[in-house]
């Protein structure tokens, strides 16, 4: 640090606590280290109220109003905080069939949801009744490799955005899976899906090249891993194959993991994919840390899972 | 001291702070929370949930029929009475809708066993009870089919070894699960015959290995689930009584 900086910032941050005697000491951490929170949700397909005791899988577990308090009391502790969702918030109970996905978007933007992807549930109502319950919701739908032009969801979804937090960029971008012999054509319509490699070039590119981004999140529905079909690209597939990626938020598998997976990049670092089942009985967190020290390493920084 | 000067000097703090440092990422966590009775329950969220919840409640136990007996998928091994009944009540259903639009009448319904997924209990009949015997959204087509790929269709039934329901085709098969006879509407199936034959959209499109619906000589799309067919023939009637009947039988040598 400059000495002429130093004495600046000194009489200023002096000069505040004089004045106010507000949190000088939390200004001397947040100038030194930062914290952001990531929360993420996938495939809670309507499950809106919490399993009941007979359940032979889930019982007495999930619950939207439960997820609520959960996330409020992280926010207390860290306002810096993210929450997203990787897709299929529709189908499966029936406040979907009655509502058409109304409530389900109407809590997720009570609950504060920074931005979803769009699963291949999410065109169950049609690509139209996607487009029907927009208004309900007061957050983004960001998917990079729908190429949503000559559809009513045009201009409807971002392909990403940047957030920022504690004067931490997080670009966030998404990845949809290919719609052909999974959903309807009647559905999906003229939905054009990319080349979910390809456009997680472009977007990284963007992301950190232009807009230098300090953190990079990809919120996809391409499903964890695929071991029948190797062709089949997937979340561990993306991560191998591209850079610049910190975590990809994934879903479309239901795949429960004990703990977020580390997966090598293509330049040989270390980056986190992960997912939380589904029907919003797990939450996933994932803290990132900053300093204004370099700590990172030849493999990446320090990830503890 | 005015708050305008000390939200100038707070914005100087932040403004200096940014210049001077720049941040590396230095460390990840990550867990997963579990979302259990340990968690308490926002209030809220709640409140707003309720009224929705209610209504549905509300709905789906409304009562539609009675039924006289509890009705499973497994109390046969060609067809059951379970079985029969949803193809009926689909036949009666979707053809009217079918006749309206094309002038065309409905050949035979076809179905599959595993998508009955549940039994019909005793006693009342509620919006619920289609929900549960048909929780997913697939809605009913018609296919126009040739009289050759009908055999198909037949032989792909007479291999089975399962009750797929059927309406208004009768089939009959050997110990060796040959075809014996098929018949529809009393005659046997001709080759240059078309055929109109509803399905849903799932096995159109090749669900349970039925890959007889395509190619084929058209198809039309009822924009009718299946669910809401049961719901429609449920309103209907008064009590269901379906029985296991001769429609898909099989005859010793």
């Amino acid at each position: 640090m400059k000495r002429r900086d130093f004495l600046q910032k000194t009489s200023v941050a002096t000069g505040a606590l004089t004045l106010g005697g507000l949190g000088l000491q939390s200004f001397t951490t947040t100038s030194k280290t930062s914290k952001i929170t990531i929360l993420h949700t996938n495939d809670v397909h309507s499950h809106i109220d919490v399993f009941g005791p007979e359940d032979g899988r889930n019982a007495n577990k999930g619950g939207v109003a439960r997820r609520a308090s959960l996330i409020e009391s992280i926010r207390n502790e860290n306002p810096n905080t993210l929450l997203l969702d990787a897709g299929d918030i529709f189908q499966g109970t029936p406040y979907f069939n009655y509502y058409g996905g109304e409530l389900e978007f109407k809590l997720m933007s009570m609950l504060k949801y920074d931005a979803s992807t769009i699963g291949n549930h999410d065109f169950d109502n049609g690509i139209d009744g996607l487009y029907a319950q927009l208004p309900h919701a007061k957050f983004d739908f960001i998917c990079s490799n729908y190429d949503f032009s000559n559809t009513v969801m045009n201009m409807h979804v971002k392909p990403y955005r940047i957030f920022k937090k504690d004067n931490i960029k997080i670009g966030v971008f998404g990845l949809g899976i290919e719609l052909d012999g999974l959903v309807d054509k009647n559905m999906y319509k003229e939905t054009k899906y990319l080349d979910p490699i390809e456009t997680a070039q472009e977007m990284t590119r963007i992301l950190k090249d232009d807009e230098t981004c300090d953190l990079i999140i990809c919120l996809s529905h391409l499903g964890y891993d695929f071991r029948d079909n190797p062709n089949k690209i997937s979340d561990l597939k993306l991560a191998a194959a591209t850079k610049n990626i910190d975590l990809i938020i994934g879903g479309h598998t239901h795949t429960f993991l004990s703990k977020p997976t580390i997966v090598k990049n293509i330049e040989d670092k270390n980056m986190l994919v992960n997912q939380v089942g589904c029907y919003g009985i797990n939450l996933g967190r994932i803290d990132f840390y900053f300093d204004s020290e370099k700590k990172i390493t030849a493999n990446g920084v320090a990830i503890t899972v | 001291m005015t708050f305008k000067h000390l939200f100038f000097c707070l914005f100087l703090l932040f403004f200096f702070s940014c210049k001077e440092t720049h941040l590396h990422l230095a460390k990840i966590e990550g867990k997963q929370i579990s979302i259990s009775d340990s968690i308490s329950t926002d209030n809220d969220i709640e409140v707003f949930i309720k009224p929705y919840r209610t209504h549905i409640q509300k709905d789906l136990d409304s009562v539609l029929a009675y039924s006289a007996d509890t009705y499973t998928k497994t109390d046969g091994d060609f067809n059951t009475a379970i079985g029969n009944f949803m193809a009926d009540a689909v036949y009666n259903e979707a053809n009217p809708i079918f006749k309206s639009r094309t002038g065309k009448n409905i050949d035979m319904v076809l179905l599959n066993h595993g998508g009955i997924r549940s039994i019909i209990s005793k006693g009342n009949i509620t919006t619920r009870t289609a929900f549960e015997l048909m929780p997913f959204e697939n809605s009913l087509l018609v296919v126009e089919m040739k009289g050759t790929q009908m055999d198909s269709l037949v032989a792909y039934l007479s291999k089975s070894k399962k009750a797929h329901p059927i309406s208004k085709l009768k089939l009959i098969i050997d110990t060796d699960f040959n075809v014996i006879k098929a018949t529809i509407d009393g005659k046997n199936i001709e080759d240059n015959n078309t055929y109109y034959v509803a399905t849903n959209d799932y096995l159109y499109n090749g669900g349970d290995n039925m890959t007889f619906f395509k190619p084929n000589d058209g198809v039309h799309d009822l924009n009718y689930k299946v669910r809401n067919a049961l719901i429609d023939n449920f309103k209907k009637v008064d009590t269901i009584n379906p029985v296991k009947d001769d429609r898909f039988i099989q005859k010793n040598n």
